[in-house]
């Protein structure tokens, strides 16, 4: 049954058609059993026999359509028989047909089922021969619709081939041939639900038809080959290239030279090769009276009387006097376009040619001839000047540009080049298809792709080298250099950091020394840290401070080395490092070895790829992430946080510890992110409450650095996590330190975690959902105690709510002053920016706009989740009949 | 009344001639005729074309047909050719 209201034919008809089709399908699942080794087996034996009837049928195709060239057809039929099996014979065409085992990726081969093949008069039976070695290696069933001036020979091909191919064992019905061309016929079986492709190679109407039917197709039809002669061509190769590929079955391949544009220089002695060896030159006269004889003035298309046909025959037609012995017909013309007649496709041996002056108006007319009927098809072009052959190559819109052979066997492929050989040209959009190739095997499949599963390549990368605990900035001396600048702030100078450092430094080196504010850095601070930088043509930076310190060393490295870098371009969003779209620059003119002091135990800056800066003009934070970013050297000495204050100590503690958790969890996590997050977690829980407790406590001092240094080492790697997003968007609306935002949120953001997620975060890397048992292994890890992994990530909120509790920072947005109103008007905003945090993109658990909304309010009550355990076991208790008292 | 299913097993290496004998056995049949296809692994165009008649002729004289132990091979074939729905296919 057809899906579209059936055209006007009779049930007989339609009885017929559809027993047809109906054969064709029941062949076609059959078929869909073979092996590759039994495909190959008919394909050889139809070519054998292709190739031993090629005569035969070439005669049987002149015989009925008056058309071509017997010989020439002959060749064709052996072009696609014998050259088309040359390419397919070892190309996999069933099962597993290529594998790419570095990608993971198998490509396994699908039939397309039955196809409906529409041929042309002017290749009949290589056609026939073509598409049945293709259908049959590829599995496949076709109906043949021949022209109806070339049925005959057609239905004889396909006979052959249907013979040889079932006594090989192809399935019957393999294929078919309607027993007329009838274009209700052709409409009736291409609207056929059983038709799965269309396979069109013929004039005009019947590639629209295909394409028309709605149905998947490959329409190949005509073109309108520009030929270039260019003045460095060997001109004696050319013109005989030209004439060989002109008169080759008279011309009937769409693919023939149609118009050949000839340099002034050498115009006049290639007409004369061209007469010298059988060429009539046509007069203006007979230029005008061939144009208007072969090519219809009402449809400026041409006659079909002419296709195919000897020069003299042509000649004849028209009245013009030529030798006998004319193999081709050169009509000279001034112009491309409806007034010059000749200037289009003309499967005959009938050559446009046209003098050009210079080579940009040669290759503006070949761009003429191109999209007078040819956009897509083929073109040629004779040079020996790489130039003008790749200008060609870029001005003309061709599936197919022959160089230096002759176009017409040069697009077959296979003979003059190593194209794929063929006998349908896909012509692109421009010819209205739906691709530029020699149409081939692979056409004819669907192919079907098993990809599995990949781990992307992961990273480790911290800076080359760390140094750490008591003194460790004695270590400076080992790196000399000829200019040094140390970037700080005031405070540590008056601390007496500064000469600490500066003691440490080899006594060769020149030392200057830029104050900063203790500040995020902006593009004003940047900038003078870059001048002082080139003022002293330093070639190493000692940062020696906190976050701001640190990432303003970062950005004035960057700006240094490479002052052509735009800071806003790199600090596009990105969601995968490796496939980020800005990179950032290679090219240095400047070279500084930046050293890492940090004087805070929080941010980690000093060992990160990342660095913050504020654009006070546009009112926002940009941030910049790379990992040449990163310092060469990070020393973590713990005599620069001894005197650091209490609330300092907690707010970056916890930042720390903030770090450690979302990098424990993240989509990004390793074996190696694992070691140090876990590491992290541990030291900081035990040390951090020590530090604040007793400042002077070198041990537990020494212990933050370190740990501070080892979750930022985590995080470089694995990155944050939602409690980021949040603290980010809550801190900058409220104007709280990014430690304390960070609190308020961690315990909710656990919890979160590791409940079952509403949405799962795509992660190749991580085998399954594992947050909640990341989170129980840190229990386990900090002796909290619990059985189930439920009980372990309960015990971890917990003793996270203790520590918090015990560090007295705030437990809520509440208790900080901000009123319900307030926040409710806040929290739209708040939830907007938090999700455009690029922080979660690595959390376990994608946040829903409504989660982030909830998550906030859960920090602005500070609802204790210990509360919510014991509320829970309440009910359960009061479920179960029992009081508790 | 408890109806038991008439059961043939077919041949794998005429298939064809197989489900034409369980065709001729329609006459008999009390309500449905298993076909046990276990033993079928690759199916030609002339069993597709007995079994097209077999549904038909099933079809004229209200007997169900189901095929039993298709393997997925050849479940594939009786798809790509419309006649999974013609028959109840067992697993």
């Amino acid at each position: 049954m057809s899906d579209k209201v059936a055209p006007p034919l009779s049930e007989e008809r339609i009885a017929y058609l559809e027993g047809l089709v109906h054969q064709a399908r029941t062949a076609a699942a059959v078929f869909s059993q073979y092996t590759q080794e039994e495909v190959d087996r008919i394909v050889k034996a139809m070519v054998l026999a292709g190739m031993e009837q090629a005569q035969y049928l070439a005669r049987l195709a002149v015989e009925e359509t008056k058309i071509g060239v017997m010989e020439d057809k002959a060749i064709k039929n052996m072009v696609a028989t014998e050259f088309v099996y040359n390419y397919v014979k070892d190309k996999r065409t069933v099962g597993v047909i290529r594998e790419y085992p570095e990608r993971s990726l198998v490509e396994v081969a699908e039939p397309i089922g039955v196809i409906f093949s529409i041929l042309p008069i002017t290749n009949p039976t290589s056609t026939v021969l073509f598409k049945c070695i293709m259908a049959v290696k590829t599995r496949n069933v076709a109906i043949f619709s021949p022209h109806p001036r070339a049925w005959r020979c057609c239905a004889e091909a396909v006979k052959i081939m249907y013979d040889t191919a079932v006594k090989h064992g192809a399935p019957e019905g393999v294929f078919s041939c309607l027993e007329s061309h009838d274009l209700e016929d052709n409409k009736w079986v291409m609207h056929h639900k059983d038709i799965a492709l269309i396979d069109a190679t013929g004039g005009p109407g019947a590639v629209k038809a295909a394409y028309s039917s709605g149905k998947p197709a490959l329409g190949v039809g005509p073109g309108n080959t520009p030929v270039y002669l260019e003045k460095s061509a060997d001109i004696d190769m050319a013109v005989v290239d030209i004439i060989t590929s002109k008169t080759f079955d008279n011309g009937t391949i769409c693919a023939s030279e149609q118009t050949v544009v000839i340099d002034d220089e050498i115009y006049d002695i290639v007409l004369e090769k061209f007469a010298g060896l059988g060429s009539h030159i046509c007069s203006e006269q007979e230029t005008e009276l061939l144009g208007r004889t072969v090519i219809d003035p009402q449809t400026g298309f041409m006659q079909p009387m002419a296709v195919g046909q000897k020069a003299t025959t042509i000649a004849r037609f028209v009245g013009i006097k030529v030798d006998p012995a004319t193999k081709l017909l050169i009509a000279p013309i001034k112009g491309i376009g409806r007034d010059y007649p000749l200037s289009v496709e003309k499967l005959f041996p009938v050559l446009a040619v046209y003098r050009a002056k210079s080579v940009d108006e040669a290759l503006k007319v070949c761009v003429d001839v191109n999209h007078a009927g040819g956009l897509g098809h083929t073109a040629v072009v004779f040079s020996n000047n790489e130039e003008i052959i790749r200008k060609f190559g870029d001005v003309i819109n061709a599936g197919r540009v022959i160089v230096n052979s002759p176009g017409s066997i040069g697009a077959l492929g296979g003979v003059y080049n190593d194209m794929v050989p063929t006998f349908s040209f896909g012509c692109g959009t421009g010819g209205g298809n739906s691709t530029t190739d020699n149409v081939n095997v692979f056409h004819y499949l669907n192919l079907k792709r098993v990809a599995r599963r990949t781990q992307a390549s992961m990273w480790f990368r911290v800076p080359n080298q760390i140094y750490f605990n008591m003194h460790a900035v004695e270590n400076l001396r080992k790196f000399p250099s000829r200019s040094t600048l140390i970037i700080t702030n005031a405070s540590l100078e008056q601390f007496g950091h500064v000469d600490t450092v500066k003691r440490n430094i080899p006594p060769e080196t020149q030392t200057r020394v830029l104050i900063i504010p203790d500040t995020e850095p902006d593009i004003k601070i940047v900038k003078r840290g870059v001048e002082a930088l080139n003022l002293y043509k330093a070639d190493q930076i000692v940062a020696l401070g906190g976050g701001s310190v640190i990432d303003a060393a970062k950005i004035m490295k960057l700006m240094y080395e490479s002052p052509q870098a735009d800071l806003e371009e790199l600090a596009a969003p990105f969601l995968d490092l490796r496939k980020r779209v800005v990179q950032y620059p290679t090219e240095k003119v400047n070279h500084a070895q930046l050293i890492a002091i940090s004087t805070t135990s929080g941010t980690g800056s000093e060992v990160t790829p990342f660095a913050v800066m504020t654009d006070k003009e546009r009112g926002h934070k940009v941030t910049l992430a790379d990992y040449s970013l990163t310092p060469d050297v990070a020393i973590v000495d713990p005599q620069f946080v001894m005197s650091m204050p209490k609330g300092l100590t907690v707010d970056t503690g916890v930042d720390c510890l903030t770090h450690a958790l979302e990098a424990g969890v993240s989509i990004f996590a390793s074996p190696y992110t694992d070691s140090n997050a876990m590491q992290a977690v541990r030291m900081t829980f035990k040390y951090l409450p020590l530090a604040v407790e007793n400042p002077h406590d070198v041990e537990a001092r020494s212990m933050m650095h370190n740990a501070a240094c080892i979750a930022a080492i985590a995080f470089s790697n694995a990155s944050v996590g939602v409690n980021h997003a949040l603290a980010h968007a809550f801190g900058a609306r409220f104007g709280v330190p990014h430690g304390r935002a960070n609190a308020l949120m961690l315990p909710h953001v656990i919890a979160y975690n590791a409940a079952v997620p509403t949405k799962f975060m795509p992660s190749p890397n991580q085998k399954g959902y594992n947050a909640h048992k990341k989170y129980a292994m840190m229990a386990d890890l900090l002796g909290l105690g619990g059985h189930t992994v439920e009980e372990k990530v309960q015990s971890l909120v917990t003793a996270t709510e203790q520590l918090l509790d015990q560090l007295g920072v705030p437990r809520s947005i509440a208790e900080m002053g901000i009123s319900k109103e307030e926040f409710e008007q806040a929290i739209p905003e708040l939830a907007k920016i938090a999700f455009d945090d690029p922080s979660w993109r690595s959390n376990p658990r994608m946040p829903l706009v409504t989660e982030i909304v909830e998550l906030f309010w859960a920090a602005y009550h500070g609802r204790s989740s210990a509360k919510v355990a014991k509320e829970a076991r309440k009910k359960k208790e009061e479920a179960q009949g029992m009081v508790t008292v | 009344m408890t109806m038991i299913a008439d059961w043939l097993k077919v041949d794998g290496e005429s298939v064809a001639q197989s489900v034409r004998e369980a065709q001729a056995k329609l006459d008999g049949a009390e309500s449905e005729l298993v076909l046990d296809f276990s033993g079928v692994q690759r199916v030609d165009p002339a069993a597709l074309w007995a079994m097209e008649a077999l549904a038909e002729a099933a079809g004229e004289k209200s007997v169900k047909v189901a095929l039993r132990g298709v393997n997925v091979d050849v479940y594939k074939v009786l798809k790509l050719a419309r006649l999974t729905s013609r028959f109840r296919v067992v697993n």
